[in-house]
């Protein structure tokens, strides 16, 4: 490996493990407790922070009210949304301002209660005002969440030969280690999932089409919850409680439509050089891919981006279960169950940094042996329109 | 209770209302640069190619390809929720631009369409501006 940049890691975790809060807590009060919970994990408490990363998914203006509603008085503030990806362009900033010597710990949280308030997000079509002059040229279809990746997925299949079987295998993949984390398995109880069990490829292709070419078991679920991430300077992070898992290199990038443009192709392409190139390492040296699956055919998608196999071999390169964390042939693929069959309440980015420190802790419930490096990989926004895309290289000691 | 009618965009949006005004005559409009060529869509009022701006108004004939589509068949919106299953496209038009839009004239959208075929234009006519859907050339 070569020479890297260990100037900042990860150093407290914590995700919120009810899925349905019955409208008994709020995301502001998911954000609070996922904090103090992640500051006990490190070992620090509300007076080391001094940097603080907010989304705003709870409330707007969220530079001063979560400051307040936390109680502290950062020296950073940070409020970058861009969607589920929200979390891995935090980790990016926080190890750079860390790095530039203006913070010594970071505070990333998220909380939202999307079930309990039955946000229809992936078929609610799009409706009410238009928001911008991209949205005026496209109110009118009956766009849904759904039918935006669907689009993605048929250009593949036309493009590359995809199959559906194929795009199954991310489902199979991410419910086979959903079985193996009680969360997820509680998760699922609690949102009625029908049938909760290992499912097969057959299963996947024979679920109810829901925007073609993807069915029901190729779309995350829509949950509760939130979590927190504790980001701190080396001179902290060697005090901690665990050890730290450190940001190696990062990358951003945006795609939206073009004329002309690839579909196939998402912003991951720009941004996952740029991460792999500051780490000093290659695809194929991840242990642990955390990558946002909102549908299938993202994971397709950005497993092709971020280098894992050529544009177009994503489809045959998945056949035949290697992204299993017990398969030695490729990295393991979300293995607390991802979006799809674990955690997915709107913007799921902060669960792949946390599953990922987890790994290179060694305290997954689908630990793979030994690993050492991880990719966390957010895409914000739709998939086959306009998007967000950071990347996260992770590393252990 | 929303209104069960089609959403319609706003003539009033600064960019692109210009563009739903040429609908009222079904003229489908996407803008040149006079300076570097490029086309811009959706339309704005700024080149994305070059600084210095002096776009120009054209007329698409109507006729593109299908880039990709997906069939819906679950909406909760109160409109489109009684449309399913309906189709939704990417279609390039042969001028350039691409634009998002719904495929007509087909009775099962899931086995008549493919990616790559050609469309025209297909008006759903409104009061205050017209729609530009596609069917199958």
């Amino acid at each position: 490996m070569s020479a890297q940049s260990r100037s900042a890691a990860i150093v407290g975790i914590h995700e919120y493990p009810s899925r349905d809060v019955e409208g008994r807590v709020t995301p502001l009060q998911i954000k609070a407790e996922s904090a103090a919970r992640a500051l006990d994990d490190a070992g620090l408490t509300w007076r080391d922070v001094d940097a603080i990363y907010d989304a705003g998914e709870a409330g707007p203006m969220s530079g001063f009210m979560i400051s307040e509603y936390f109680g502290l008085k950062p020296n950073v503030i940070d409020t970058t949304n861009v969607g589920g990806s929200s979390y891995e362009y935090h980790a990016a900033h926080a190890a750079r301002d860390i790095a530039a010597g203006k913070a010594k710990v970071a505070l990333l949280t998220y909380g939202s209660t999307a079930h309990s308030n039955m946000a229809r997000i992936g078929v609610g079509g799009r409706g009410g005002a238009a928001l911008s002059p991209g949205d005026n040229m496209e109110i009118f279809t009956g766009m849904t969440l759904v039918a935006n990746y669907a689009m993605v997925a048929r250009r593949h299949m036309h493009q590359y030969g995809t199959t559906s079987e194929q795009l199954a295998e991310i489902s199979t993949a991410t419910r086979y280690h959903a079985m193996r984390n009680p969360q997820a398995v509680q998760a699922m109880k609690d949102l009625e999932f029908l049938d909760i069990r290992e499912t097969t490829i057959a299963d996947v292709v024979n679920s109810r089409m829901i925007a073609d070419p993807l069915h029901l078991l190729e779309c995350c679920m829509i949950s509760d919850g939130g979590g927190a991430v504790v980001i701190a300077a080396p001179d902290v992070a060697r005090n901690c409680r665990k050890q730290p898992v450190w940001i190696l290199g990062s990358g951003e990038a945006t795609k939206y439509p073009e004329n002309g443009g690839d579909i196939t192709t998402s912003a991951a392409a720009q941004s996952a050089p740029q991460a792999f190139g500051q780490a000093g390492i290659r695809p194929a040296e991840i242990d642990i891919a955390m990558i946002y699956d909102s549908f299938s055919i993202t994971v397709l998608t950005l497993l092709e981006d971020l280098g894992f196999c050529p544009k177009g071999e994503g489809g045959r390169w998945v056949e035949g279960g290697r992204l299993r964390f017990d398969r030695k042939d490729g990295p393991a693929l979300n293995t607390d169950g991802g979006g799809l069959s674990s955690n997915h309440p709107g913007m799921r980015g902060i669960f792949l940094l946390i599953e990922a420190a987890r790994q290179l802790r060694g305290e997954s419930t689908s630990q793979v042996a030994g690993a050492r490096l991880a990719v966390a990989h957010g895409n914000g926004g739709m998939l086959g329109s306009r998007h967000c895309a950071g990347t996260i290289i992770l590393g252990r000691d | 209770m929303a209104d069960a009618n089609r959403p319609l965009p706003s003539l009033n949006e600064a960019d692109t209302g210009a563009f739903w005004e040429a609908t009222r005559d079904k003229v489908l409009r996407y803008q040149k640069c006079d300076d570097c060529g490029t086309v811009v869509f959706h339309p704005r009022r700024h080149c994305t190619g070059c600084t210095s701006g002096n776009l120009s108004w054209h007329t698409a004939s109507g006729k593109g390809t299908l880039y990709t589509f997906s069939v819906v068949r679950q909406s909760y919106h109160p409109f489109f929720r009684g449309k399913v299953p309906y189709a939704i496209a990417w279609v390039d038009l042969d001028e350039g631009p691409r634009l998002l839009t719904n495929i007509t004239g087909v009775t099962d959208p899931a086995t008549e369409l493919t990616c790559g075929q050609r469309v025209t234009v297909d008006w759903e006519e409104h009061e205050e501006l017209n729609i530009p859907l596609f069917r199958p050339a």
